[in-house]
């Protein structure tokens, strides 16, 4: 039993982690919490399902073609709703992002209508192995190998590569980074659209998990998510692995081990949220900010 | 000075009684549907006139104001319900024995909403507004979801999923404008005062704020609480209003319609709010044209549902996008600024 929950922890844990590394990356290149994250994620579940429903399309061709088109979407709200916001008061790009959120949300209301949709799973991932007498679904040790790999190549390009640099460069101080012959404009799109591919191929796998698809999905695993960058830091990548297992492991354990608490169930985050605000208001992995005056 | 403040007195005293005029026409005169619209623009009004105190005067991002209109509604909704109703609605377990027979007039049973609410604020505040900024925003926002969770989930206080229904219609368009007209008379005093000078320079500048000598977290905390009150009061009179209430219809979407008034009408200013809400409330009713069938001519479009609020959030993002200080941005309408330019386009001519 303790095995299953735990595969199910770390499953849960790499959906909340690949949504939380996109709003760390953005908050810390923009300090802003891009509330429509958790629906860029949403449309990705969506587009792996038209993509196989509609088009009729291979299965890999699909989960490439929906990550590539989320990744647009992504870089579009980025040009549309952020960028003529660039030198505005921060918390009106806030606000903004609030009313892409809500913006997209409907429009998928309206396009993909309410009605919760099937994904079709391949067999072969949703098929139970037994092992030593432990039930196991393929899906519980494939999602979080992928989560991985993904962290592991996202690692790779941030500390490895020129745009990379030019990343990390931009968190420091950005006007200094555009000085020194950087295009800044650039890396900023490069940077939503590695967060919304991650976080597209988080909402692919969580179709895959709860193959039940409807527009305000994205609504909770964002707020969610978002509530891991902070537990682990924002800003810091590996912060936002590590708060997204964190939060993975406190759902599942709680209501595995506490049955009667599980309509509570997402209030955890949040009270978590809090405690860790409280206690270490910079995350767990999280660098120091001074306040300058 | 003396006299133009005799006069401005005057000028809104008169602008009560008309209005007090024009309610007991409407009254009399407006179907029930125009009638719930003039309610959703007072209650919203409310609602928004206190958000603006939180956010627009001093500062603080906090997108926790559904969950207090949660709080509210609840509690005043418990204290007006008869008990024979209380016992036919709380089916899957029975309300708790002192709620049973608790029972309260009206304007006492929306008082204490908003008090049990603005207790609720100040539990949340202290921990909270230690923080700033983004923090603050997100950690409102959680507190908002806990409640609604909790509410969701006590089923021997708030009947869960299932909520209340048959509360009494008190609410009518005397009360709303009442407690209208009492949020901004003493939001208004609140903010023309020293306390509210305070509040404006932590909004401007803690920092600076802070050097003044200002005990910044003591002024964020009581500016905080008494936003999360009226929030109470609104959500008290709205529940009346609709006569049913479930932990559904304080969702985040809540907090994000208010919010959307107060940026439409002008953060950091009173008369914004107000505007605001008649603007917001009208359109948001107008815009249902969108989800009927349209006849052009010999053309018949047909309705989409839910256009309405794709609508709504993309004039959000315009305002933001183009102008970001909204109707009035921090100025206000007041006697002295109407004359002042009636008198000046009476030189011109």
């Amino acid at each position: 039993m303790f095995v299953q929950h735990s595969l199910n922890a770390l499953t849960l844990g790499s959906l909340y982690a690949l949504i939380a590394i996109g709003y760390t990356m953005v908050y810390g290149i923009l300090r802003l919490i891009n509330f429509a994250h958790g629906d860029v994620f949403m449309l990705g579940a969506y587009f792996i399902f038209y993509a196989g429903a509609l088009l009729h399309l291979p299965w890999i061709v699909g989960v490439v073609l929906a990550i590539v088109v989320t990744a647009l979407c992504g870089i579009t709200v980025e040009r549309a709703a952020y960028r003529p916001l660039r030198d505005a008061p921060r918390i009106s790009v806030l606000i903004s992002s609030i009313g892409v959120s809500f913006f997209i949300e409907n429009l998928a209301i309206v396009v993909f209508t309410g009605v919760p949709k099937p994904v079709v799973r391949p067999s072969w991932l949703v098929s139970i192995i037994k092992f030593h007498g432990v039930r196991i679904l393929p899906l519980t040790i494939v999602v979080p190998l992928i989560c991985l790999g993904l962290v592991a190549g996202l690692l790779f390009i941030v500390y490895k590569t020129k745009p990379g640099l030019a990343m990390r460069a931009i968190s420091k101080d950005i006007e200094t980074t555009r000085l020194m012959g950087v295009s800044v404009n650039k890396i900023i799109s490069l940077t939503f659209g590695i967060g919304s591919a991650l976080a597209a191929a988080s909402g692919i796998m969580w179709a895959l998990r709860y193959p039940q698809i409807q527009p305000l999905m994205g609504l909770i695993p964002g707020l969610k998510a978002f509530i891991a960058a902070v537990v682990g830091g924002i800003g810091s990548i590996q912060g936002a692995v590590i708060g997204g297992m964190l939060l993975g492991f406190v759902e599942i354990m709680i209501v595995a081990f506490f049955p009667a608490l599980s309509g509570y169930k997402d209030a955890f985050a949040f009270i978590l949220l809090i405690v860790i605000l409280l206690l270490k208001p910079t995350g767990l992995m999280g660098e120091k900010i001074e306040e300058k005056v | 000075m003396m006299g133009n403040r005799m006069r401005n007195n005057t000028l809104t005293l008169l602008a009560v009684v008309g209005l007090a005029a024009f309610l007991w026409w409407a009254d009399g005169n407006f179907d029930g549907y125009k009638i719930q619209i003039m309610n959703l623009i007072a209650i919203n009004a409310i609602l928004a006139v206190s958000l603006n105190l939180i956010y627009g005067f001093t500062g603080m991002f906090s997108l926790g104001h559904a969950g207090f209109m949660c709080v509210g509604a609840y509690v005043s909704s418990l204290l007006i319900l008869p008990s024979s109703q209380k016992q036919a609605i709380y089916i899957l377990e029975p309300l708790i024995a002192p709620l049973q027979t608790a029972h309260a007039p009206f304007v006492v049973a929306v008082l204490l909403g908003g008090l049990v609410a603005a207790i609720f604020g100040l539990i949340i505040a202290l921990p909270v507004l230690r923080l700033g900024g983004d923090y603050l925003g997100i950690a409102t926002l959680g507190f908002g979801e806990i409640i609604r969770v909790f509410a969701n989930n006590l089923v021997p206080i708030t009947n869960g999923a299932l909520g209340l229904k048959g509360i009494p219609d008190y609410a009518n368009l005397w009360w709303n404008y009442g407690f209208m007209l009492f949020t901004f008379y003493f939001i208004f005093r609140i903010v023309n005062s020293n306390f509210g000078n305070a509040l404006k320079a932590i909004r401007d500048d803690e920092v600076a704020a802070k050097a003044m000598g200002i005990n910044t977290y003591k002024y964020r905390v009581t500016s905080f609480t008494i936003g999360a009150f009226f929030a109470g009061i609104g959500g008290a009179l709205l529940a009346s209003l609709l006569t049913t209430i479930d932990p559904k219809m304080f969702l985040f979407i809540m907090t994000f319609q208010v919010l959307m008034i107060v940026v439409a009408g002008g953060l950091g200013s009173i008369t914004g709010s107000l505007i605001g809400a008649v603007v917001i409330t009208i359109l948001l009713e107008w815009l249902r044209f969108v989800e009927n069938p349209i006849t052009l001519g010999s053309f018949e479009i047909p309705g989409i549902p839910g256009m309405r609020m794709v609508i709504f959030s993309l004039s959000l993002v315009l305002i933001i996008l183009f102008r970001r200080e909204g109707l009035m941005g921090m100025r206000e309408l007041s006697w002295d600024s109407l004359f002042r330019r009636f008198s000046k386009r009476g030189e011109a001519e």
